[in-house]
């Protein structure tokens, strides 16, 4: 009893007693629900009568039929290419708020990068639609001054189109933790490699570059995982060719009436992010823990 | 070097095209005065602002939506403030565990979230409706919170508690007098953060909503009619003054809070 009391009142307790109703939300919230959604994904579904028996059915379909293994590969692909595409742009973003901007000046730059973020997302993805498009800005620009005949089609309602859109919505995540990350290198680090005799780039290569890397590895996570679920961008820009897993996701557990196949369609497409987030973390391991 | 400067200027001007391109759009096409949105321009309309005070749905839609950001901005920042609290003050059993799973909405992508909400639901045989949005809303904003309350509470002192329990103060009377009005500021940027989060957050919406729609869900399914383009770039507009002017005030507060506990100025949102 003593011991109880005791413990009551020590930091642990105190701690784990404030924290409970938020850790029993996420609880109720996330991890019931997605062991749920696991549970599902093991079951079959008639019509509307669901069947609770065990069965791998779900993932065989999933990982087999050549539609969804065709749709996940892209959504992959699609992700890798937002992600790649997003970090060497941010980078040099950050880079030249880091480096080249005065410091009472920073906060503001900081501040100008996040404000397209707030544009209604839907609106700014079907504004994607209207410059991009067929008669959009850029090629109603374009054939307007006759400077092409045709619209360009490599940006008309297909995955290149899709791949600019996201790479819109995620560059502000993209540049804050590489931002922070240089920030924090030391500039003196970067003084005596000059000192020492080192040019520019191989300054950048060998200190200012290894230095910001837990930015990077940051920011590429940020970016990777949630863009393999996008739904929006994909219906309305990406054309019939341009469709991603969340769209069949989305069919399976709605017009489709088969939400086991949905849940595993889901459960896969997690697994694979993860697991390619994981072999991306461990191919950076010696960056992972940062300085600090 | 002077060439690398140069490089960089025109990089960092083709990217801010880039970046601002739509959001200068927007307004642009708000007041065009042709139902076709496109160029070449035809002229200035308020037209579209004004179909705006007069649809019905329109206003159900936002009336829902006020609702279902009112409410997960006072929740989620009580969430997130005692979740801040205790991982910054106290050290406990799986802290970071915890605070890793409790973080983890973040990075899900948000079709996760809504199916597997969608599931929940539907098995519990409950009624999909504006609460379930608002669950949703909450498990989603109440990171952000956190990210945004932690670092309030990492800025305290911890003397000017210990001075406040030396000078009699009880427990609850310490958390009233000295910590919550200085990390007040940090509250406030919460409250509008996660109001502004759930104001525009369509995925979860979509899947969650019964037969009452949110405002973003609303566009979602007038996007489909090229005539009611117009009214939503109209729309979008006053959206995105409202979302700027709300940043603009959680911003203010943020440096008033930095101000007050005497910390240099750092860095933006986030």
């Amino acid at each position: 009893m003593v011991g109880f009391q005791k413990w009551r009142r020590s930091e642990s307790a105190q701690g784990l007693f404030l924290i409970s109703p938020t850790l029993g939300f996420a609880l109720l919230l996330l991890a019931v629900p997605l062991i749920m959604v696991v549970a599902l994904s093991f079951w079959t579904q008639d019509y509307l009568t669901l069947d609770r028996t065990f069965t791998t059915a779900n993932y065989q379909t999933a990982w087999t039929e050549p539609m969804y293994q065709y749709l996940m590969a892209r959504s992959l692909k699609i992700s890798i290419f937002v992600t790649a595409v997003t970090v060497l742009v941010a980078y040099p973003v950050a880079y030249f708020i880091s480096f080249h901007v005065v410091p009472k000046r920073k906060a503001m730059w900081i501040f100008l990068i996040t404000i397209p973020f707030w544009t209604s997302y839907l609106m700014r993805i079907f504004l994607w639609k209207v410059i991009l498009g067929y008669n959009g800005v850029i090629n109603g620009t374009l054939t307007g001054f006759g400077i092409i005949d045709e619209p360009l089609s490599f940006i008309l309602y297909n995955q290149n189109a899709v791949v600019i859109t996201l790479a819109h919505a995620w560059i502000p995540f993209a540049i804050l933790p590489i931002f922070v990350a240089l920030e924090r290198v030391d500039r003196s680090l970067i003084e005596a490699a000059e000192d020492l005799g080192d040019s520019g780039i191989r300054r950048f290569f060998r200190v200012t570059l290894p230095l910001s890397m837990p930015g990077v590895i940051a920011a590429t996570i940020i970016v990777f995982i949630p863009t393999i679920g996008d739904y929006v961008t994909p219906r309305l820009v990406g054309g019939p060719n341009g469709l991603m897993i969340s769209n069949m996701i989305e069919l399976q557990f709605k017009k489709a009436n088969n939400a086991p196949l949905g849940a595993a369609l889901a459960i896969s497409a997690m697994g694979i992010v993860t697991f390619f987030a994981l072999v991306f973390l461990w191919m950076n391991r010696k960056y992972v823990r940062g300085p600090s | 070097m002077r060439g690398k400067i140069g490089f960089f200027k025109w990089f960092i001007g083709f990217f801010l095209l880039f970046l601002y391109g739509p959001a200068i759009l927007l307004p642009v096409f708000a007041f065009n005065a042709s139902s076709i949105v496109s160029f070449p321009l035809s002229g200035f309309t308020t037209e579209w602002f004004s179909v705006l005070l007069t649809n019905g749905t329109l206003h159900v839609a936002a009336r829902n939506s006020l609702l279902i950001a009112v409410t997960t901005a006072i929740f989620s920042t009580l969430l997130a403030v005692l979740a801040a609290r205790a991982s910054t003050r106290f050290s406990f059993f799986g802290r970071r565990s915890i605070m890793g799973f409790v973080m983890l909405p973040m990075v899900l992508p948000e079709i996760i979230i809504g199916v597997s909400l969608l599931v929940v639901i539907i098995q519990m045989g409950f009624e999909l409706s504006l609460w379930s949005i608002t669950m949703g809303h909450i498990l989603i904003c109440t990171p952000f919170c956190i990210a945004i309350l932690s670092s309030a509470f990492m800025n305290l002192d911890k003397s000017l508690e210990e001075a406040s329990f030396d000078l009699g103060q009880t427990r609850w009377n310490t958390f009233w007098l000295v910590i919550f009005p200085l990390v007040m500021p940090g509250i406030v940027a919460s409250l509008l953060i996660a109001f502004t989060i759930s104001l525009d957050e369509f995925i979860i919406a979509f899947f969650l909503a019964g037969t009452e729609p949110t405002l973003p869900v609303y566009i979602w399914g007038q996007l489909r009619f090229p005539a009611k383009l117009p009214g939503l770039m109209a729309l979008g507009t006053v959206l995105l003054l409202v979302s700027i002017g709300l940043l603009l005030i959680a911003d203010f507060f943020r440096r008033r809070g930095i101000r007050k506990t005497g910390i240099e100025n750092t860095g933006g949102f986030l």
